[in-house]
């Protein structure tokens, strides 16, 4: 095989992988269509095919070829309405059409191949008539004469064809084609026996002729039909390559490009004339090698016909004109050609955009230490050109991101393909929907995202649409249906996919969690239903009842949760019984540049990466010697009641101890709230500086074991900051074994309680001499509220708390006794809420926060509303149970539960 | 020069004289500021930016195992090509290039202990002093302290 052959054959595999992407979606389609099946879908499929086989004849590719044909023709009956498209048959079609992507990938063995089996397949489809041999719509040989009187009905007064984005590719690929035309027919003048380069002529020709016939344009259909004669000839040496025909051919090019621009620019149209130009391809035809010039001397030296060849023929250059076509070039085209749809799209390599993504990275480090040099100086001129390389430096940075922009729907293109496979697989009907194809990613993140989320889309169809009778018994319609949304949102990006199916059953999950020992009986029992649907994300979990081939393996979540989390992403999934799940995936833009929160500790500049970050607290004065209090050791400060673990930067970075801190400032405390995973922390620093977009540079490997760094990045003023890893510091501080348990179930507290481990606990009374004390870990939140607001529900006190009913109970029902009437306006509320369990204890006051070691001495069952007694500050105190106070029932009685 | 003999760029560390191949050199400069990494590997002595790139700057002389510069001498960075990009070493001063030949190559002694031990190739016997050459790949080799 000769090296050209070889390069044909790789830009033929190319072409055609990325025409072939593309019949998939037409083909659903077509599908979905029926028999009100869009002709320009079943073209654009045809045209593909068409090319293919065009090609794969002329690089010799038989078996593509043929199957290319048989597609083709079934397309073809599709296309003159003679049969509809069945379920069935697309199904056949487009197990053709992977074939040949098989063929294609392993395209010097593709003659071997065996493709008898969708041959016949397909032919099973066809109707009677046309199924033995009916060959591609080959024109036959025409009568020139006819072309030339018939083409005249053709004028360019035609409806305009609407430019879609198959007509643009036409038109780009064409443009393209003809460029390369004008080279090869010169080069062929040069060497006239190169069969080589007619092919490719030939096969140029051949391809606008079938794409100007699709579209309907019969006037370029003709006059490339007529070239392609001519070549037809050339190629089988019954005609001798002449200067006359080679500039035949070459108004015919021109000629044809006119055509093109006439669809492109309507207003153009009376530009494009083709009648002359294919009366004389056809002279050229039908005349004999004979007068005046010889046939083996192709005049090579550009005699006088050949003078305008010279030209790039773009430019329709005046003399070609005139000679040529009477009425091809004016000033007016030759601007229009300018704009044409080929000038305004390249391939660039991404290698090169990764390229000019660092070195903007760098230039944009580079001006931010010009910004901060420019403060304070006199300069104006110095400053205001700073000030614009500023701008432009922005505008550059935005401009080379955006070129590393693709459109998430280039990830959703095989969607629907997936969707209809596993359903037809599953016996489901499933309908996808997508919103936001056109939010745009980084491409690193479009490949990163890739696997994860055809993860989940066959996970939702596998497990989460039901069977249509399952569906039918629970009044839903039987066509499920799944939506993938995409959106930006605070320099973000958001994916939602979303199933209408069952939701997550959620007893089945606690049932599967137990069996794999991934939770213990008792947990299972306490977990709330969110935290019970997010044990599918654990390593190991599966709850398919069956393992099948689409998804099951117990593999799965966890892997994509790992995944999306590598790319600073975060996976959150919400259920609803019956409704279906939506599963929420947050991502960054891109990865190189991120904004940041940059702090100081102990005089070093750190930078926290913005998506980590939820809100900043500053406590001054009193409430910075007050505002933070320790459990054991572990300083915590109530954020809105909350307990926050707290985090000195500084001491964990072992810089200098906590202690020596506050003593050495007395002022003000910074926290930084942060986020890992679904848990919360502060990280205290000496001082929030700003936020700044920082380029993101890796560490080297010796700094590879430090979990706390992330990267570093290069400030303003060329010093190095480090970039804090959020999760790698909350693991590394001891967090991380909470959120892992915290994300596998509420621990049991209350058994770790009862073990003599030392306890925060919250002191408070119910007005009289007695004391209860309660251990903080179940206090979810601690509430002041108006008495006024206080409702009543079904007997039972309510109040309305974020949005929704919280029920009350006062420790004085459940204690009994007698609480003073009191007479403020507000009620001190302790909240709880674990376990899908909510309710609000009032209690009289909240007396102080302590800690003591749990050793009851009377220990009470884990039924009762108290978990023992203990001695608290050297006096006796009731230890409630919070847990099941929940199942307090005032009409009961006092120190009644139910059940 | 033949292909037998190298060229050496040399250094003094403590009161050892070091050398490193120039071909593996990147280039030398004085001291610069750098930020400290906490929690990093101790002979790690900060990040440096070298024209846009973050280099990690390793203190020679811990890394061998000797005592600390004294606070008055601010150490010269000789930035080194790794496999893993450019790491910069700290040293206490900067000699001359050296050329020497094979003939005068030996194996580091026997008896050789310590952190240097595993650090050095082997020596060149020059005129008047001994020239250590310093595996450099051994030398950002580090382990979390």
């Amino acid at each position: 095989m000769e090296i050209a052959d070889k390069e044909l054959i790789a830009e033929f595999v190319v072409e055609s992988q990325e025409g072939l992407a593309n019949v998939e979606r037409q083909m659903l389609a077509i599908e979905a269509a029926g028999a009100q099946v869009d002709i320009d879908q079943v073209n654009a499929v045809f045209r593909t095919m068409h090319s293919i086989k065009g090609a794969a004849g002329f690089l010799g590719l038989e078996q593509i070829g043929n199957l290319a044909h048989r597609l083709e023709e079934l397309l073809n009956h599709m296309r003159n309405r003679d049969v509809v498209a069945t379920s069935e048959m697309v199904t056949t079609m487009l197990s053709a059409a992977d074939c040949i992507k098989d063929l294609l990938d392993a395209v010097d063995s593709s003659n071997e191949a065996d493709i008898s089996g969708h041959l016949q397949q397909l032919g099973t489809f066809l109707p009677e008539s046309g199924n033995s041999n009916s060959a591609p719509p080959q024109t036959p040989a025409v009568a020139p004469a006819v072309i030339a009187t018939e083409f005249s009905a053709d004028s360019p007064n035609n409806e305009p064809i609407a430019l879609t984005d198959a007509v643009r590719e036409f038109l780009i690929e064409c443009y393209e084609n003809l460029e390369q035309m004008d080279r090869d027919l010169l080069a062929l003048e040069q060497d006239p026996n190169s069969t080589q380069l007619l092919r490719g002529i030939f096969r140029t020709m051949h391809t606008i002729k079938g794409g100007a016939g699709f579209l309907g344009l019969s006037g370029l259909e003709q006059l490339a039909h007529s070239a392609e004669n001519l070549l037809g000839k050339l190629r089988d040496s019954a005609l001798t390559l002449t200067p006359e025909i080679t500039s035949a051919l070459l108004e015919a090019v021109d000629v044809c490009n006119a055509g093109l621009q006439a669809v492109e620019h309507p207003a153009a149209a009376s530009d494009f004339q083709p009648g002359p130009v294919i009366e004389r391809l056809n002279r050229s035809i039908t005349a004999k090698p004979q007068g005046d010039l010889s046939p083996r001397s192709p005049a090579p030296f550009k005699p006088a016909p050949t003078a305008p060849l010279t030209q790039p023929v773009k430019t329709e250059s005046a003399p070609a004109g005139a000679t040529l076509a009477p009425a091809t070039a004016t000033p007016a085209s030759a601007d229009a050609a300018t704009d044409k749809l080929q000038d305004t799209t390249i391939r660039v390599d991404v290698a090169l955009l990764d390229k000019l993504m660092t070195r903007v990275g760098e230039l944009v480090l580079a001006r931010n230490q010009i910004l901060q040099r420019t403060s304070g100086l006199e300069d104006v001129e110095f400053v205001r050109t700073a000030q614009r390389l500023n701008l432009i430096t922005t505008e550059l940075q935005e401009g080379v991101m955006k070129t590393r922009m693709q459109p998430i729907g280039n990830v959703w293109a095989k969607f629907p393909r997936v969707v209809r496979d596993l359903s037809a697989q599953l016996g489901k009907q499933i309908r996808i929907e997508m919103d936001g194809k056109e939010t745009e990613l980084d491409k690193t993140i479009v490949e990163a995202i890739k696997d994860p989320l055809t993860h989940l889309v066959r996970n939702s169809i596998d497990h989460g649409i039901e069977t249509p009778a399952a569906r039918r018994a629970a009044g839903k319609s039987e066509e499920g249906c799944l939506t993938l949304r995409a959106y930006h949102e605070g320099g973000q990006v958001n994916i939602e996919i979303t199933d209408d199916g069952a939701g997550l059953n959620i007893d089945r999950i606690r049932k599967k969690a137990l069996e794999k020992g991934l939770i213990t009986a008792e947990q299972a029992s306490r977990l709330s239903e969110r935290e019970a649907a997010q044990l599918i994300l654990l390593p190991g979990f599966s709850t398919a009842e069956q393992v099948t081939s689409v998804s099951g393996r117990g593999v799965g979540m966890d892997v994509v949760k790992t995944n999306i989390e590598k790319i600073g992403g975060t996976l959150d999934l919400q259920t609803r019984p019956g409704q279906g799940t939506t599963i929420k995936i947050k991502i960054p833009l891109t990865l190189a540049i991120i904004p940041a929160l940059i702090v100081t500790c102990d005089g070093d500049r750190y930078a926290i990466p913005q998506v980590s970050l939820l809100e900043l607290v500053r406590l001054e004065g009193e409430q910075a010697a007050r505002g933070i209090e320790t459990v054991h050791g572990t300083p915590v400060y109530r954020l809105r009641g909350k307990l926050l673990p707290l985090v000195y930067l500084s001491e964990h970075l072992r810089l200098r101890s906590a202690s020596a801190q506050s003593a050495e400032e007395n002022a003000a405390i910074n926290i930084v709230v942060l986020r890992a995973d679904d848990r919360q922390f502060g990280l205290v620093v000496d001082k929030v500086n700003d936020t700044e977009e920082i380029v993101v540079k890796p560490l080297g490997k010796q700094l590879k074991s430090v979990a706390e760094y992330a990267g570093a990045t290069i400030m303003g003023d060329g010093d190095v900051a480090l970039i804090l890893d959020v999760k790698g510091l909350a693991v590394a501080s001891g967090l991380g074994h909470e959120i892992r348990e915290r994300t596998v179930a509420a621990e049991d507290k209350t058994t770790v309680e009862a073990g003599g481990r030392k306890e925060t606990l919250l002191i408070v009374d119910v007005g009289d001499a007695r004391g209860f004390a309660l251990p903080t870990s179940m206090v979810a939140r601690l509430e002041k509220i108006s008495r006024s607001a206080v409702e009543l529900a079904n007997g039972r006190e309510v109040i309305q708390y974020r949005g929704d009913i919280l029920p009350l109970v006062r420790l004085s029902d459940v204690v009994g006794g007698s609480p003073v009437v009191a007479n403020d306006a507000e009620m001190q509320v302790i909240v709880y809420d674990e376990l899908g369990q909510r309710f609000g204890l009032i209690v009289e006051r909240i007396v102080d926060i302590t800690e003591a070691e749990l050793n009851f001495a009377i220990d009470q069952g884990a039924d009762h509303y108290l978990l023992g007694t203990t001695v608290v500050q050297q006096r006796v105190k009731d230890v409630l149970n919070l847990r099941n106070l929940a199942r307090f029932d005032r009409a009961a009685g006092p120190g009644l539960l139910c059940n | 020069m033949d292909n037998l003999t190298q060229q050496f760029c040399t250094f003094h560390v403590d009161n050892l004289f070091l050398g490193i191949a120039v071909q593996q050199v990147q280039e030398v400069f004085r001291f610069q500021q750098m930020t400290r990494v906490p929690l990093a590997p101790g002979a790690v002595r900060g990040l440096i930016n070298l024209r846009g790139q973050i280099v990690t700057a390793i203190d020679l002389r811990t890394r061998l195992g000797l005592p600390d510069r004294p606070a008055d001498r601010a150490p010269m960075n000789v930035v080194v090509r790794t496999d893993d990009g450019a790491i910069t070493l700290l040293v206490d001063e900067i000699g001359d290039v050296q050329e020497v030949h094979a003939d005068t190559f030996e194996r580091p002694p026997e008896t050789l202990k310590g952190a240097l031990r595993s650090l050095i190739l082997g020596t060149y016997k020059l005129p008047d002093c001994l020239l250590l050459v310093l595996d450099t790949n051994q030398a950002v080799q580090l382990t979390a302290a």
